[in-house]
């Protein structure tokens, strides 16, 4: 500890529980281990961007999280985003098609197309996708309980218009750890919850080699109450369980690590943030090297979306969320992100307009075109205070996997809902101290409008006759299927899931003959059984 | 109120409504709810209007409460007023907090959901509220 720290000023502690100094130097880079993690981008360790020239040969993927109503008004949502200059689709679905429901379940009513589109059978992939050339356009899809048929669906829509599926780039979230965390959209027991990753990511691996079957998240840990080193930390134990399942079947890690990516959030403390994303770079970097003896650069490589930010947007003044955006964005730029994704400012009201959407969509372009983040790679490497804090950074979050692994490891925390009973904790004390002050937010606790507007935002509006128009539809391609085709092919799928053999070939078959979200997902519960929450929190 | 026989407990029921699965508010009002002194019985994820119905009943709350974060809190509402009126629970009160737009509070208040609390809300005056309103 350098004599700084004697100052008079007030102590300051990130989020991550690391004291944040009033000056750094040299010394204080050497104190916390020196530059040996530092490195070039594109080489081991990755600390400053896993590739040599980052944005100046491609920006980053502007993905914008859309999805509402009917396969038809997404449709319509993804060609006026791609007009508007995106790069890439993020496909909200709605939560009946996200558990397993068909939009005719008892269940789904009131829900169907409410916070992303709604899906029932192959028909809705093909027209949600129609007119969007998928070569040029990669398309991630948000979907966990049920990502393996959303991943069969993607595939069979995309060789059904003569894509090869060999060629396919695409991302599923398809991270069923971090729901039993946050998020909730779980659908089977946590043991063959993880069976069904392991058979994802073995199915692309054999099939579709360019397609990214599981984007691991950290986000949604965070957003749930975890800090941000819990927030990297925690994803990389959920990477590795997946990891671990599939090597257990007997695939090399290179074989599959290449094609795993990450979802990570970006609000909080600019620098705590950065270095978030550069102290991950180097560790899991130095996980798969040396823990898991991979030898291909890929696969040590964190690709990964840093995005969002919805925890830190505000229901009070929510203009003041376009500015965050702009910040978290910048955030992200400064962390060397392959893809990006904002919060529209009205998202703790409803989900975004195409007003709100195209201006988060402008403030990734302006920090394109006018800021100067794309020429440059890792513009912040080499700050004292940077390199520190990485440093630092890094051992905590091997400070934090090393517990978990003491404790059990991820797959039993989560089981018994030690995980989620952790940063539910931690959500409170952190709500306590917003209320009280603590932790100071602009227009919640502090630089409050003495008169809030009281319509501050346009609504999305919600079509109630989209129920009507989906389950319609679903009726009609049940009347036109094969029906003893479909049958045959789910029949498949409860046989493959009793053998313990990889399902993903039968559900392809299955999703191809017309068989619904619902009914697949069915015969997997009649198998697998349905997975029963433990209250923790 | 008696002071020779200890005071009841306030008793709250605090479900998850639907298929939506952000849980991080409820569980932060749970444990908000728990430190104000009262029993909380949280239900965790996914429950039906007769679910919910139901564990009122067999619980014998006092308080009735929803946290509700996709946008379906209307339609689940409609639904679930009747049952709770079945087994004479109209008595109890009837809360909802989350993201509940402002053109909907009417319509809430009108189902017999007296205490709505929109995101934004603070936790002591969730409890103030429960503590002036519950029987």
């Amino acid at each position: 500890m350098n004599d700084r720290a004697q100052t008079t000023v007030k102590r300051v502690i990130n989020e991550s529980g690391l004291e944040v100094q009033p000056l750094y130097t040299a010394e204080d880079v050497a104190a916390s281990g020196g530059d040996a993690m530092i490195g070039l981008p594109g080489e081991f360790p990755f600390t400053r961007g896993i590739h040599r020239e980052m944005y100046r040969k491609q920006p980053w993927t502007m993905r914008q999280y859309a999805g509402f109503g009917n396969p038809q008004d997404t449709n319509q949502r993804f060609k006026y985003l791609i007009a508007n200059g995106q790069t890439g689709l993020n496909v909200a679905f709605d939560l009946p098609t996200q558990i397993g429901l068909d939009s005719d379940d008892p269940l789904a009513q009131g829900e169907i197309g409410r916070v992303g589109m709604s899906v029932d059978t192959l028909r809705d992939f093909e027209i949600a996708f129609d007119g969007i050339d998928l070569d040029k356009i990669t398309v991630s899809m948000t979907i966990n309980g049920a990502a393996a048929i959303a991943i069969a669906m993607y595939l069979a829509m995309a060789e059904k218009r003569g894509y090869d599926v060999k060629q396919l780039r695409g991302t599923a979230q398809n991270d069923i750890l971090k729901e039993f965390i946050g998020r909730g959209t779980w659908i089977f027991p946590v043991e063959p919850s993880i069976k069904l990753v392991g058979d994802t990511i073995e199915y692309c691996a054999q099939h579709a080699p360019k397609y990214s079957p599981v984007s691991v998240c950290g986000y949604h840990i965070r957003e749930s109450g975890a800090t941000p080193a819990e927030e990297m930390a925690y994803a990389f134990c959920i990477a590795r369980a997946y990891a671990d399942e599939v090597i257990a079947r007997g695939l090399h890690v290179d074989e599959f690590a290449g094609r795993l990516s990450y979802n990570f959030n970006i609000f909080g403390n600019l620098f705590e943030q950065v270095c978030k994303f550069r102290a991950g770079r180097s560790l899991w970097a130095k996980i798969m090297k040396e823990e898991y003896k991979a030898e291909k650069p890929g696969s040590m490589w964190l690709r990964m979306i840093a995005a969002g930010g919805g925890g830190g947007l505000t229901f009070e003044q929510p203009e003041l969320n376009i500015v965050r955006g702009a910040y978290y964005a910048l955030i992200s730029a400064l962390s060397g992100t392959q893809t990006m994704a904002l919060c529209s400012y009205d998202e703790a009201y409803t989900i975004p307009t195409e007003y709100s959407a195209r201006i988060s969509l402008r403030t990734m372009q302006i920090l394109i075109a006018e800021m100067g983040l794309t020429e440059t790679v890792d513009p912040l490497g080499g700050s004292y205070y940077v390199e520190t804090m990485t440093n630092q950074m890094r051992e905590k979050m091997e400070q934090i996997i090393a517990e978990t692994d003491a404790q059990g490891g991820i797959v039993k925390l989560v089981s018994e809902g030690a995980i989620q009973a952790k940063v539910s904790a931690q959500a409170y004390r952190m709500q306590r101290d917003i209320e009280s002050g603590k932790f100071p937010k602009v227009g919640v606790n502090c630089y409050r409008n003495d008169q809030e507007d009281e319509h501050p935002v346009e609504f999305h509006p919600y079509n109630e006759d989209d129920a009507r128009v989906q389950i319609e539809s679903l009726n009609g391609v049940r009347a036109e299927r094969d029906a003893a085709r479909v049958t045959r092919a789910l029949a498949a799928v409860g046989d493959a899931a009793r053998a313990g053999t990889n399902v993903m070939p039968a559900i392809v078959e299955a999703v191809k003959a017309y068989a619904s979200v619902g009914e697949i997902t069915q015969e997997l519960v009649k198998v697998f059984g349905r997975y029963q929450e433990p209250i923790r929190f | 109120m008696n002071d020779t026989t200890q005071q009841r407990r306030i008793r709250v029921l605090l479900a998850k409504p639907g298929l939506d699965g952000h849980d991080q508010g409820a569980k932060v009002v749970a444990r908000a709810m728990m430190d104000a002194g009262f029993e909380v019985i949280y239900t965790g994820l996914r429950q039906t209007p007769e679910q919910v119905s139901r564990i009122a009943l067999d619980e014998d709350v006092d308080v009735i409460a929803l946290s509700s974060m996709a946008g379906s809190h209307l339609p689940f509402c409609r639904k679930l007023k009747p049952l709770l009126e079945a087994n004479g629970l109209d008595d109890k009160l009837w809360m909802i907090g989350g993201n509940l737009p402002a053109q909907d509070h009417d319509a809430l208040r009108e189902l017999g959901f007296k205490g709505i609390f929109p995101t934004g809300s603070k936790l002591d005056a969730i409890a103030d509220y429960i503590r002036e309103n519950a029987a």
